[in-house]
């Protein structure tokens, strides 16, 4: 950074891709989990959307309130979602792409009749930054990190609590090998089905949690799609950060700061236009995508109906 | 007498219009190793699935020790003290040996508890693996090792195994056999299923047949004979094993050449065939013998057309006709109709083909025919294959095979799950495909039935291909296949 | 079965528009009026037939084809839009340059144009799929993303009109423009649709390709060991194909209807055609009609907004339904089928 950048700006942008990676390391993580019991959830976009408009209308009774209906909202369509494709076994990809397709008529319509055709922006409670005492006043990296909203650290907060469950409990060994290779689980005594759907519903009440703090710690308010694919993103997330919850972690936090790098490059004054900058995140995903598949694996029962 | 280990009475089981079990009894005694035979689709494994809980039975009764019990699970039945090998490997490939065996006996997984009780429990038992290797890491007869293993971890006192030994060299196959005399003597009871008659005779105290679900001998190992135990079995004598007469071979003219041919591994990592000569006649039967994960697959499907050399000359004359192992997702796709599956395998240069276009009357028309000249059971040509049993799928299979004329055939374990008859239909097939004049290399896991079959053999261990000398025996096979004799290829 | 297929869509339909009416009324809204509406908007007249259901029935019907392609050998392209706009902005920019050209020459060279753009915009999560193994329905989906990005910079910056005041181009070349049916605005794209439609219906059902995809698409790896057919090629080249469908679309709905780039050209064309290509079970000629038929549903959204002021998303619900019921129906008559087939027990190989 020698061309003249001041430590606000670079606190602006720590503290952006931190923010921006937020509610993405929310659905990531549940994915991951989702996952590794060998189910893709395309419908991720669809509960996150959900998720973010169910908080919209919660908040009315407080930011709080808000998460919770999110979170509920969230669940609620991957548990739709898990019906389908454990309960049938139906091709996951396509169900998922239905299951958001439906989501953005659902979360479109009754946005409108709940808060009008639009236009006028709505004004939601939000939650603010919270400074954790202490570290908050360490130069750069204490505005940056530490004075972030409550869901910022309840996110990370998630990220060890499932990597211990994934590793260190047998529920999280039963759902690995669910994932790995289901039949063979099944005759170990595994019971795989009841995992792969509260496997997937655990997903999409974390999207449903990342939409909400999308709404309610990051813009403010909702508008109509406003997901804007992040729920397939933070699939391409759980790719990039192979299936690992540290991985995902940093894979989100990487992509928070893709996007965060148009606040920077503005501060810096470079004139290219903004839809390059929008861009960027899906663009980077796809080459980190080129570098990162093949040298791990996915689970090998992943998006089959077994 | 003291109460048995396990009973099962009058055990009946459909599956859908087929019976598998139609009222058969089986006593375990506590102590002894019990041989239960039977030819594929007899029901013996059917019969096991029932004791452990994976399988209701229609009718019956199932005794553990004296006490009527009903196991619906796996679970259930682990809690009873009955474990279970089953005939293919269970271990999930991705997690490690200890955490297999943590998932089936439901240990926990503090790091350093479960290592310390996994290798406490292999060394009791006398079957030594390292806990940290993945399982799809391991050679064949350590993965066979981690079954028994897993079956023994949640403290089995019945033991049942599912064809074992069916995928180890003779001296790894003693080795299992000496761990489940072993198990018997320490006051364990184990049921060995298997259709090697020697094997029964020499492993277990006493023997059961069952023949179409139903058992039609039972009686102490020690006064039975090979051919006794093959009459219960099949119901009458069994088809020569040697086949048909076959004229002397020619060898002339060499269809399969190569010379140091180097092969890499299926998965990519490393290199599983080097420097391997060969070369196959016309008229030739090959046999490949070798013990899984030792290159004679990639050797084949070298042969076979399907992976290019990595090193040396490969010469094959065309057309050549591949034999994959599985045929249900190799072999032929379940969800279409013969008529496409014939169509699959001829490819672009099928009769049936003018300019890109296909004629489906005419492929209709020629898979009706093949239907009847190889007696294929199915309603017709447009049944999906997945509908046909084993045996028909692959005549399906190798009918399709011999279509394409073929000079060279390369066949993978082309008898696997079929029953005596079935398979000795399958290896006069190939038999006459060499009379007229086709080389024909060929593998099977199962050493005797190769060896009865082939005109020689080749040896494969450990990537390096070494033929066996003229007239070798099982054993002395055997013995190469572990790479204990043979020497490199001039 | 080819009449159960047709009740089995008809069930699907009645159950989304059931599922939307119900939600419609218990959100509020006036479901007998919206439905009545929704019906004025498809059928109500010649002219909404013709000017409503069936243009925009064609790009359903087109990139619906090439989504049958993809998904015939098991190939998901999800990308659909991506390469609808990308086809869009290669159209506007060729019929941008393409005045005084007579209309035999300028139209051809449109489609050619938006096709290769759709080839061209798929070809990226081709080559990942093929080099480097990334899933194609992650890659595809992603680059919607950046396709509309890619319009939005275009309306803005390179492609905007001359006056510079809207977000748009200018309109393409009189010549460029597809010529219409008397009265409507119902373009020559019907007719490409049609054609398309039989040839593919050719080469699914008699050419040695069509049966290739299928092979791959069902078994891939007896596909490959036992047809030895490159898998790998036939997937490649049917996700490229997809791509020229789609971006032929594009160009079709610019040279025919829009005339125009601007944002939003597309109302999720590319995610309603996977409906349509699903409800036809990939056939061809089953495409037409439920393109047709989506195309309906499309337009009656549209006068449902106007009419009863409900918002046109509210068919994305019907769509997501319909595709649901047809999984649920598919996958209870495989299992069906399945439980026939099972003379052998089920966990044991011998």
């Amino acid at each position: 950074m020698t061309l003249g950048l001041d430590a606000g700006a670079l606190v602006g942008f720590l503290a952006a891709s931190v923010r921006v990676a937020t509610p993405l390391l929310f659905a990531a993580i549940g994915e991951t989990v989702t996952e590794r019991a060998g189910v893709i959830n395309l419908g991720l976009e669809g509960a996150m959307l959900a998720g973010a408009l169910g908080s919209a209308l919660g908040a009315g009774a407080g930011a709080w309130s808000g998460v919770a209906v999110g979170t509920l909202a969230g669940a609620a369509v991957a548990a739709v979602f898990a019906g389908w494709v454990v309960g049938a076994r139906v091709n996951q990809i396509i169900a998922g792409t239905a299951v958001t397709l439906a989501c953005v008529g659902l979360t479109g319509t009754i946005y409108r009749q709940a808060f009008g055709a639009g236009g006028a922006g709505l004004s939601l409670p939000t939650l603010g930054p919270v400074p954790v005492p202490g570290l908050s006043r360490i130069p750069v990296i204490g505005p940056a990190l530490f004075a972030q909203p409550m869901l910022t650290y309840l996110a990370l907060a998630i990220v060890p609590l499932v990597w211990w469950v994934l590793y260190r409990t047998r529920i999280g060994l039963a759902l690995r090998a669910t994932g790995e290779a289901g039949p063979l689980a099944l005759a170990a005594g595994v019971p795989v089905r009841a995992l792969r759907f509260w496997a997937t519903v655990f997903g999409g009440a974390l999207a449903g949690l990342g939409g909400a703090s999308l709404v309610l710690a990051q813009v403010g308010t909702f508008t109509e799609n406003m997901t804007a694919g992040r729920g397939y993103i933070a699939i391409a997330i759980v790719v990039l950060g192979r299936w690992h919850p540290g991985g995902v972690t940093l894979a989100a936090l990487l992509f928070g700061a893709a996007t965060a790098l148009q606040f920077l490059f503005q501060a810096l004054g470079l004139a290219v236009p903004y839809q390059f900058f929008l861009m960027l995140p899906y663009v980077l995903t796809l080459l980190a995508l080129a570098g990162a598949v093949g040298r791990v694996q996915a689970p090998a029962g992943l998006a089959k109906d077994d | 007498m003291t109460v048995p280990a396990l009973e099962l009475r009058g055990i009946v089981k459909r599956f859908g219009p087929v019976q598998a079990l139609r009222g058969a009894d089986f006593t375990l005694r506590a102590g002894e190793v019990h041989a239960l035979l039977g030819e594929n689709g007899a029901g013996k494994s059917t019969l096991m699935h029932v004791a452990y809980g994976l399988l209701r039975p229609d009718a019956g009764t199932i005794v553990v020790r004296g006490r009527t019990v009903m196991p619906r699970s796996p679970r259930d039945a682990r809690r009873l003290g009955i474990g279970m090998v089953h005939q293919h490997f269970t271990s999930v490939p991705a997690l490690t040996v200890a955490e297999n065996i943590a998932l089936t006996a439901g240990w926990g997984l503090s790091p350093r508890a479960l290592r310390e009780r996994v290798l406490a429990l292999t060394s009791r038992v006398g079957l030594p693996l390292d806990p940290d290797a993945r399982a799809d890491t391991l050679p064949v007869a350590a993965k066979q090792r981690l079954e028994i293993v897993k079956a023994l971890a949640a403290d089995a006192t019945i033991l049942l195994l599912d064809e074992p030994t069916a995928v180890l060299a003779p001296s790894e196959a003693d080795e299992v056999i000496r761990v489940i005399r072993g198990f018997a003597t320490e006051g364990g009871s184990a049921v060995l299923i298997t259709h090697k008659l020697d094997e029964a005779l020499r492993a277990a105290d006493r023997v059961t047949a069952l023949r179409a679900g139903r058992v039609t001998l039972t009686g102490v190992a020690a006064e039975q004979t090979p051919e006794s135990l093959a009459r219960a079995m099949i119901g009458s004598d069994p088809p020569s094993r040697r086949g048909p007469a076959r004229r002397a071979v020619t060898e002339q003219p060499v269809l399969v050449r190569c010379e140091m041919l180097d092969l890499s591994r299926e998965d990519g990592r490393g290199i599983a065939i080097r420097g391997a000569s060969l070369a196959i006649g016309a008229g030739e039967i090959v046999g490949v013998a070798a013990v899984e994960g030792n290159g004679q697959r990639e050797l084949l499907r070298a042969v076979g057309g399907l992976v290019r050399p990595l090193r040396g000359r490969l010469d094959v004359s065309g057309p050549v006709a591949f034999i994959p192992e599985d045929r249900t997702s190799e072999g032929l796709i379940g969800e279409l109709a013969l008529t496409d599956n014939v169509v699959l395998g001829l490819g672009r240069t099928a009769p049936w083909v003018h300019s890109a276009l296909i004629d489906w009357n005419a492929a209709r028309q020629r898979t009706a025919a093949i239907i009847r000249e190889f007696g294929i059971r199915t309603p017709g040509p447009d049944t999906p294959a997945g509908v046909l049993s084993g045996g028909n799928q692959q005549k399906v299979v190798i009918a399709r095979a011999l279509e394409l004329l073929p000079r060279v055939i390369v066949a993978e374990n082309p008898t696997r799950g079929l029953d005596v008859l079935a398979a000795a239909d399958v290896w006069d097939r190939l038999a006459a495909a060499a009379v007229a004049g086709a080389a024909v290399l060929v593998h099977a896991t199962d050493l005797d039935e190769l060896l009865d079959r082939v005109d020689r053999t080749l040896v494969v261990a450990q990537g390096i291909v070494t033929p066996a000398p003229d007239g070798a025996g099982k054993t002395e096979v055997g013995a190469m296949m572990l790479g204990a004799r043979g020497s490199l290829p001039a | 079965m080819k009449g159960s297929g047709l009740l089995t869509g008809a069930a699907a339909l009645g159950i989304g528009l059931i599922v939307l009416a119900a939600g419609l009324w218990a959100a509020g809204f006036d479901a007998p009026a919206a439905l009545a509406a929704l019906w004025r908007g498809a059928f109500g007249s010649w002219y909404a037939f013709t000017s409503g259901t069936l243009v925009r029935s064609v790009p359903l019907i087109i990139i619906g084809l090439g989504i049958a392609v993809a998904f015939r050998a098991n190939a998901l392209n999800i990308g659909a839009e991506g390469q609808f706009y990308a086809g869009a902005i290669a159209a506007t920019w060729a019929g941008l340059h393409l005045g005084g050209v007579p209309s035999v020459i300028a139209i051809p060279a449109v489609w050619l144009a938006a096709a290769a753009a759709g080839t061209m915009w798929i070809a990226l999560p081709v080559w990942l799929r093929v080099r480097f193994g990334v899933l194609e329905v992650i890659s595809t989906l992603l680059l919607n993303f950046v396709a509309e990005s890619l319009v939005s910079w275009m309306v803005q910056g390179p492609l905007q009109e001359a006056k510079r005041i809207y977000p748009q181009s200018d309109p393409i070349a009189e010549t460029a423009r597809l010529p219409l049916v008397p009265g409507t605005r119902l373009h020559l794209g019907l007719l490409v649709g049609l054609g398309l439609a039989l040839a593919l219906w050719f080469v699914f059902r008699r050419t040695v390709w069509g049966f290739e995809l299928l092979a791959t698409g069902t078994g891939p790896r007896a596909a490959s060991v036992s047809g030895r057919i490159r898998v790998g090629r036939v997937i490649a080249f049917a996700l490229l194909w997809s791509g020229a469908f789609a971006g032929l679309a594009g160009g079709i709905e610019v040279g025919g209807v829009s005339y125009a780039l601007f944002q939003n050209l597309s109302p999720g064309y590319g995610f309603t055609a996977i409906a349509v290509a699903l409800l036809a079970r990939l056939r061809p000629l089953a495409i037409v009609a439920t393109g047709i038929l989506f195309g309906a549903l499309e337009s009656g959204a549209g006068a449902m907004q106007r009419d009863a002021g409900i918002p046109a998303v509210a068919v994305f619900v019907v769509e997501g339904v319909i595709i649901l019921v047809l999984l649920l129906v598919e996958a209870t008559v495989r299992r069906a089928r399945t439980t026939v087939a099972l003379p052998d027990p089920p966990p044991e190989a011998a």
